[in-house]
């Protein structure tokens, strides 16, 4: 039986996502190796709900204007959960604009607390019935960079990322 | 009704890559879902769900307001299209929006709605990929999930080259791409209002799901400040937690990817800001998220379906295409013939008798032959053929009693004399091979002659490039009657069931069987017993197969009674025992039948499991041989117990792959679709003479697969139990 971290990297893979992990004390180094600058991105307290988490320090632009958004490579957000067998990201809708942050960009990098991973789609899902039910409230389940086959190939980067990176905060180190 | 010259230019013209595409998300679909581990769980979750919530939907419909209401957004419940649409051109009219963005949405094209705000000189954009090329070529969708699927990329290219003029021609899939987005990003930006559609609505939060890959749904709620929803009513469903099994499966049914990039759970108005993209100075957070949310939520004939036994299940379709891609025939001529003013493929005949009329689901209804293919690969197990037979049998109906004087005395049902002519003559086929074995062999030479020919062409649409059936003047029931039981001491008692077919014409079939049988120790009777009645059954005559399906209980009864199993050679009247005789008869004269009834080959792998001598049958040691199951007999999971026969038997068996022969009963013989038979049939042609097949004799277990396979090679098919008798 793999563990639900490594079922959820080797989802990943399969997808083309590429996957770092750091430390919590080292996630601006991750982050700065993580992008391609220009790179735009959200204070992460504000979607993690951890201080630590914090941007300063990297090439990162945080609460960009619009036009630094559209100019930007790079977006960088908090995920709130990973699902393990689907290689997904729950991505949150903030008033600071993360939705924008993880779609407007050529490339997105989520930050994902290992803690969040959760084995199955089962799993996710009640625990977003748990809290749309408490407090109501929106998240997209996204999984691999955006795709179309509608041009006779299939060919990432619809209207969304063509690449996504995920940066794994490992627990207690 | 398409005729067979629209179908041979949809062949021509569109075939080719609606092929490609249906039978690639095929081989996704398959692979996919062999790797869930629970699937069948899933799928009787999710029809569970929705039989609940379409039981519930008034309450639920109530409920959902009330949410929606207290989320700040609006509902509003559209008797038809123009209602739907009167509503959207207000919202549209009072946020004073000069460009609407829509992602991709089946049921705004059911209203259609751009025309709506077209005509109100709105500018609306499709930011959907494959409904943009549609939208720029002027075209209409011909598939519920890949719009576009029609098109190859050369003809894309070509159309976007002569359209926009780029400085450099465009060619490659990824140029195209990059030019769609780059175009309809520009736009999506400066829209005032985003109109998208709703997988799910669920009532508790008022949450809907958006299941998509390109992210344009996303992009179209984000960019805009007023977000207005389309959906049917029947897209409801109690709980978030409820969404569960359907994002499990409604992407492994469609394009058979695991999961789309984006499965989006909005509960709107969101919190994401409106913001200005041209703004250089304010910060992201400082935009503020004012945003109108309306969700129109559409009846237009639905409440109606609800209340209507036989097409209620409709309601449960979760608009995946599965059943499209599953269906050999679509994948030949797509959904520019087989579908309606909206939806198509096997489901769509339901959606638009429910939503347009029976006129409508009329132009393409026979374009269902019944195979049921796609009943195992419907991930709420809505039994779509069985919709199909109901609205033919309504069509039937509805129609003027056509002229009598030919099939006179060919209808024993009095209650089918609105069906059509050549239907009714394939419907009572059974009176036809009575009458062609009585004569033989001068019915054979009579059905050779021209005239005859022409007169059939003529007045019952049958193809003249057909081979009929020849049939036999020695019956297998007379000749069994003449035959004396070769087993004492039987291990076990069986009625050979003497379908029409291995009755009257492929009566060495039923010989082999009663030997094989008696081989394995059974005592084998074959009395007289009324055809199944899946000929009146396939063409929409639901009287006269109930009638049939009555008459084959009476006479079996009393052999089931007497302890005897019932062995079928024939798998679609097998199929017709233990699937549609549920929808025909009482329950227990259903059960009692169903569970005695046995494919000939499922009988002879139990009877060889349960300690039988696979050396009382003919074996060999490893001749190679090719195997073409029946589409019925798949859908019951009945192949591989004759491939576990023949192994047995010391064969070595290749099996077909594709999805039918095309033949499928009576409809390869009608002059409307004959070529459109051979053009399915052509597939299995293909592998049937792939490197390390093409030497091998074929064997078939379906009569129409045995006659289709007759007509494609030169080599002559068997069914495989003719291989076994010693």
């Amino acid at each position: 039986m793999k563990s639900k971290r490594a079922s959820f990297e080797d989802a990943l893979e399969a997808l083309g996502v590429t996957v770092s992990s750091t430390a919590e004390s080292d996630l601006e180094a991750a982050v700065t190796e993580a992008v391609t600058e220009p790179a735009v991105g959200i204070a992460l307290d504000k979607t993690a709900g951890d201080e630590a988490f914090s941007l300063t320090g990297t090439p990162v632009t945080v609460d960009p204007t619009p036009v630094a958004l559209r100019e930007a490579t790079t977006g960088v957000t908090g995920a709130e959960l990973g699902i393990g067998d689907y290689g997904s990201l729950v991505l949150s809708m903030t008033e600071e604009a993360s939705e924008l942050l993880s779609l407007f960009v050529e490339r997105h990098v989520a930050i994902l607390h290992e803690e969040d991973i959760q084995p199955d789609m089962d799993a996710a899902v009640a625990e977003l019935d748990e809290r749309f039910n408490e407090t109501g409230g929106s998240a997209i389940i996204a999984t691999g960079p955006s795709a179309t086959a509608d041009m006779g190939a299939l060919v990432k980067g619809a209207h969304g990322p063509k690449e996504v990176h995920v940066i794994i905060v490992e627990e207690g180190a | 009704m398409a005729t067979a010259d629209e179908l041979r230019e949809l062949m021509r013209t569109e075939g080719a890559a609606v092929a490609e595409n249906t039978q690639g998300f095929n081989t996704g679909r398959y692979d996919s879902v062999a790797d869930l581990g629970d699937y069948e769980e899933l799928k009787q979750a999710a029809r569970s769900i929705k039989e609940d919530a379409i039981e519930e939907l008034p309450d639920l419909l109530d409920q959902l307001t009330e949410t929606v209401e207290a989320n700040r957004g609006t509902v509003y419940i559209a008797d038809d299209a123009a209602d739907a649409n009167d509503y959207i051109r207000d919202v549209v009219d009072e946020r004073a929006a000069d460009r609407v963005v829509k992602s991709k949405s089946m049921t705004s094209e059911e209203i259609e709605v751009n025309e709506a705000l077209e005509a109100d000189g709105v500018d609306v954009v499709e930011t959907d990929l494959g409904e943009w090329v549609l939208q720029v070529a002027d075209e209409a969708p011909s598939h519920i999930v890949a719009p576009a699927i029609h098109k190859s990329r050369e003809s894309i290219a070509e159309l976007f080259n002569e359209r926009f003029e780029p400085d450099e021609p465009l060619e490659t899939a990824e140029e195209l791409t990059r030019f769609a987005r780059k175009k309809l990003g520009e736009q999506i930006i400066d829209a005032e209002v985003g109109i998208t559609g709703a997988n799910f609505v669920t009532a508790d939060t008022g949450t809907m799901a958006l299941v998509t890959s390109e992210g344009n749904a996303r992009k179209t709620v984000a960019a805009t400040d007023t977000h207005v929803a389309v959906a049917g009513v029947e897209k409801v469903i109690p709980t978030v937690g409820d969404l569960h099994p359907f994002i499990e499966l409604i992407g492994r049914s469609g394009t058979g990817q695991d999961i789309t990039s984006y499965v989006s759970l909005l509960t709107p108005p969101v919190d994401t800001p409106v913001v200005d993209f041209t703004d250089d100075e304010t910060p992201l957070s400082e935009f503020d998220s004012d945003r109108d949310f309306h969700l129109v939520l559409i009846d237009n004939g639905r409440l109606e379906m609800r209340d209507d036994e036989q097409l209620r299940e409709t309601l449960y379709c979760i608009r995946c295409s599965a059943c499209s891609n599953s269906c050999a025939n679509f994948q030949s001529v797509g959904g520019h013939a087989f579908g309606g003013e909206t939806y198509s493929g096997g489901i769509a005949t339901g959606w638009e008798a429910g939503i347009e009329g029976l006129d409508v689901a009329e132009e393409f209804n026979d374009l269902c032959t019944g195979c049921t293919r796609c009943v195992n690969a419907c991930p709420v197990g809505i039994d779509i053929p069985w919709i199909n037979t109901v609205v033919r049998d309504r069509i039937n109906r509805d129609k003027d009693a056509p002229g009598e004087w030919l099939v006179d005395g060919l209808t024993p049902d009095e209650e089918d004399d609105g069906a059509p002519l050549q239907k009714r003559f394939f419907g009572n086929f059974e009176t036809v091979a009575k009458l062609g074995s009585a004569t033989a062999p001068v019915s054979n030479w009579l059905a050779d002659t021209t005239v005859a020919q022409q007169a059939m062409a003529l007045i019952l649409g049958i193809d003249p490039r057909r081979d009929l059936p020849t049939f036999e003047r020695e019956t297998l029931v007379d000749w069994a009657a003449a035959r004396d039981s070769q087993v004492t001491n039987p291990e076990r008692r069986a009625v050979l069931y003497p379908d029409l077919y291995t009755n009257h014409v492929q009566v060495e079939r039923g010989k082999a069987a009663v030997k094989v049988l008696e081989s394995l120790g059974v005592d084998v009777v074959v009395p007289p017993v009324p055809s199944s009645g899946r000929a009146p059954l396939s063409q929409g005559m639901v009287a006269t197969a109930t009638d049939h399906a009555e008459r084959v209980t009476e006479a079996l009864e009393p052999h089931i009674a007497d302890g005897r199993d019932v062995v079928v050679i024939e798998p679609s009247d097998h199929a017709m025992f233990t699937r549609e005789y549920e929808r025909l008869l009482d329950e227990s004269s259903f059960t009692d039948i169903a569970e005695n009834s046995y494919e000939v080959f499922e009988y002879v792998f139990g009877l060889l499991d349960n300690g039988g001598s696979v050396e009382s049958l003919s074996t060999v040691t490893g001749a190679e041989i090719a195997y073409h199951s029946h589409c019925q007999q798949r859908t019951l999971g009945l192949e591989a117990h004759t491939v576990a026969v023949l192994e047995e038997c010391g064969y070595d068996v290749v099996t077909s792959d594709v999805e039918c022969c095309g033949m499928a009963g009576s409809f390869g013989y009608k002059s409307d679709y004959y070529e459109l038979s051979m053009d399915v049939g052509d597939r299995l042609r293909t592998q049937l003479e792939d490197d390390g097949v093409q030497d091998r004799p074929v064997v078939a277990s379906g009569t129409s697969c045995l006659e289709q396979i007759d007509a494609l090679l030169e080599r002559q098919p068997r069914h495989p139990i003719e291989l076994l008798a010693t």
